[in-house]
């Protein structure tokens, strides 16, 4: 019997396959307006409102305050802080190393991160298991203390560069912390994760019978690779790789034990400009430039995935 | 002339048997229906052909070639999958063209095959229409375009109709068989619909619990089913118990108060008796008698049921005015003996996987 509802469901037009079209008119007058759902919503608005919009209005007007060592914070309202940073050439390496290192471990993480979900897709039962907990794993341990890890064995004297020594591939110590190599390889292993699940749940809508049929039509394990599989999973690529981006770009912990002061990024910046130079609205500017620009890239990338498989996933 | 042959195919999974010592001939050009209930290695078989499955034993030659030595992509085998299996990311088009590309065949020729093969499942208009929009009944036909449109030597149908409703399937009985006709292609039907497989196929393979129980023409598969399994799969049938003996007067069968003739030879014994339920009628002496015990109108047809000595049968009258017994008379009922089947006593587990399709 389920065969033949799924085709039924099939034959129907997409618009009238969504029950709300099928829906019986609603029984009250049209003219009596309810407020049930506004109210019903209205603690989730309130929370959202207090802990999110205001703090960011505040750290938005902040911004536009200005600021001098002996004179504190000073009520004015204008945009000298924005012209600073804007044309500030200090500032213009610190945003590009910060979107440097988020490109960075959003393509590693794409390259690492949708095999093995692929890879996991095809284990059997036990094994798909536990090792999807392994993957996930580091999302089970707190940031500070994994980037603590980290930061162990990328010392000079640590175990990544006593093995790679021992092993005769590197004559000297490579420089780990303090460096962006670092960062990113620490940043990578942390946000791995977000694109297994993102790449996962992609894979799940892959019928297994497709990858059959391409090679039944003569097509290489590459070719389906290349030709039929990949096609399908990148809209969970590209959505996984929003995540990891907005996640890197905007990393404080990572980049603070493993860049330290020498390596700023946006996030650590901020922090600095706030807790050590005690420039509030300076540091405001910076982590509402940090939004804006993380809010164009997201909305731009998620516009074209959407664009380019409209067609396709709907 | 011998096509496809499988040889003692046998594929065995951790705990079963899923296909055993499977072994057939395929003619070239036939239409061939592996038929049972679910389970019963149809779709195993099918997937050691296509080569998504290894075998464990056997041979399968397509042709005079060892099948089983190649690549599930160098085979050149037509699939067309239950889940039709299209490539959700391109157009109906892409889809048939797949396979040609594969081939390194020129646009040109490709535009052209494509353009053909679409026309051939009446789906010219659609080349450009992405699967997603597009009605199951299409689907499968993009499914079957793309198969058929590189000229495969076999072509393998797992279940293609399931998915549709009633109306859309018969309609794709009629298209796939009118296809069949048209481009000649060696095909091999799974199905675990009677009727699918009896109105598509040249011949049936009935099978059950990884083994073939019967390869025979629909028509002499539903008439003369060679054993219990097969009488109880294909249709309804009244299987009686009765006792083979060997006398003067030939083979003969007694079921209950009733003697019927036996035209094979059968070893004395426990026997079963099968007749189909529009087969038997209402008789005046040399029958077997019973009591009404229920009778349904269904418009076409009356449908009686019979309590005898021998069990319950099923009777189907026409409605065509002549006289019927009522509920709870005594009657005779009786058949030709060229209608019925006999067989060696059912095995026990046979009507139990009747229930489990």
């Amino acid at each position: 019997m389920a065969a033949s509802t799924d085709s039924q469901v099939a034959d129907i037009p997409p618009s009238a396959a969504n029950p709300a079209a099928h829906a019986p008119p609603p029984a009250s007058r049209p003219h009596r307006r309810s407020w049930a759902p506004y109210l019903l919503s209205a603690p989730g608005i309130a929370l959202f409102a207090v802990l999110l919009l205001v703090p960011l209005a505040m750290t938005f007007l902040l911004s536009l305050n200005s600021f001098s060592f002996y004179g504190g914070i000073a009520d004015v309202w204008q945009f000298d802080n924005y012209i600073d940073i804007l044309t500030d050439s200090y500032f213009h390496e610190v945003f590009l190393r910060t979107f440097r290192i988020a490109a960075v471990v959003t393509v590693l993480c794409a390259l690492f991160g949708a095999p093995e979900a692929y890879i996991l897709r095809r284990m059997d039962s036990p094994w798909r298991g536990l090792c999807l907990l392994i993957v996930l794993g580091p999302l089970l341990i707190s940031v500070v203390s994994r980037t603590l890890g980290w930061a162990l064995l990328f010392g000079s004297t640590g175990l990544v560069n006593q093995g790679l020594m021992a092993l005769g591939l590197i004559a000297t110590p490579i420089e780990f912390m303090y460096t962006e190599t670092g960062v990113v390889i620490a940043l990578t292993h942390v946000l791995v994760p977000f694109m297994v699940l993102s790449v996962w749940a992609s894979l799940q809508r892959l019928d297994p019978q497709v990858e059959n049929a391409a090679l039944s039509l003569g097509a290489g394990p590459l070719t389906v690779m290349r030709r039929v599989v990949l096609p399908q999973i990148v809209p969970g690529i590209l959505s996984g790789s929003i995540i990891v981006f907005a996640l890197a770009a905007s990393a404080f912990a990572t980049p603070a034990i493993i860049g330290g002061r020498r390596l700023k990024v946006a996030a650590t910046l901020a922090y600095d400009e706030f807790l050590n130079t005690l420039n509030w609205p300076l540091g405001a500017t910076v982590a509402v430039l940090l939004l804006l620009a993380n809010i164009v890239i997201i909305v731009g990338c998620n516009r074209l995935v959407e664009r380019r498989y409209k067609q396709v996933f709907e | 002339m011998t096509y496809l042959v499988l040889d003692q195919l046998t594929k065995r999974f951790s705990n079963w048997t899923a296909v055993d010592r499977v072994s057939l001939t395929v003619e070239k050009g036939e239409l061939i229906s592996l038929l049972g209930p679910s389970g019963c290695g149809k779709t195993t078989t099918l997937q050691m052909i296509a080569g998504f499955l290894d075998a464990d034993g056997g041979r399968v030659t397509l042709d005079g070639q060892d099948l089983l030595a190649k690549k599930p992509n160098e085979r050149g085998l037509g699939i067309v999958f239950q889940s039709y299996a299209l490539f959700p990311h391109m157009t109906a088009a892409e889809n048939v063209a797949f396979g040609l590309e594969m081939r390194r065949i020129n646009r040109a020729d490709r535009d052209r095959m494509v353009a053909d093969a679409l026309k051939l499942v009446g789906l010219e208009q659609y080349g450009d229409r992405h699967p997603r929009r597009m009605s199951g009944g299409q689907q499968q036909r993009v499914a079957l375009a793309r198969a058929l449109v590189i000229k495969p030597s076999l072509l393998l149908l797992d279940e293609p109709l399931s998915n549709l409703d009633a109306k859309m399937r018969e309609e794709m009985q009629i298209e796939l068989r009118r296809i069949q006709r048209t481009v000649g292609t060696t095909m091999i039907l799974v199905t675990h619909d009677q009727s699918e497989a009896m109105a598509l196929s040249d011949r049936v393979v009935v099978m059950n619990k990884g083994r073939i129980q019967q390869v025979a023409t629909p028509q002499e598969a539903y008439d003369r089913p060679a054993n219990a399994f097969v009488a109880n799969f294909l249709g309804r049938t009244n299987l009686l118990p009765g006792l083979v003996g060997n006398g003067p007067a030939g083979t003969t069968i007694v079921v209950a108060d009733s003697v019927w003739p036996v035209s094979q030879p059968l070893p004395s014994g426990p026997g079963a008796l099968a007749v189909r339920p529009e087969k038997v009628g209402f008789v005046d002496a040399g029958g077997l008698s019973g009591t009404v015990r229920t009778r349904v109108f269904q418009g076409t047809q009356w449908l009686f049921e019979v309590e005898t000595a021998a069990g319950r049968m099923t009777v189907i009258r026409q409605h065509d005015g002549s006289p019927l017994p009522a509920e709870g008379g005594r009657v005779m009922v009786g058949w030709r003996a060229e209608d019925m089947a006999v067989m060696p006593a059912a095995e026990p587990e046979a009507s139990a996987s009747r229930e489990a399709a």
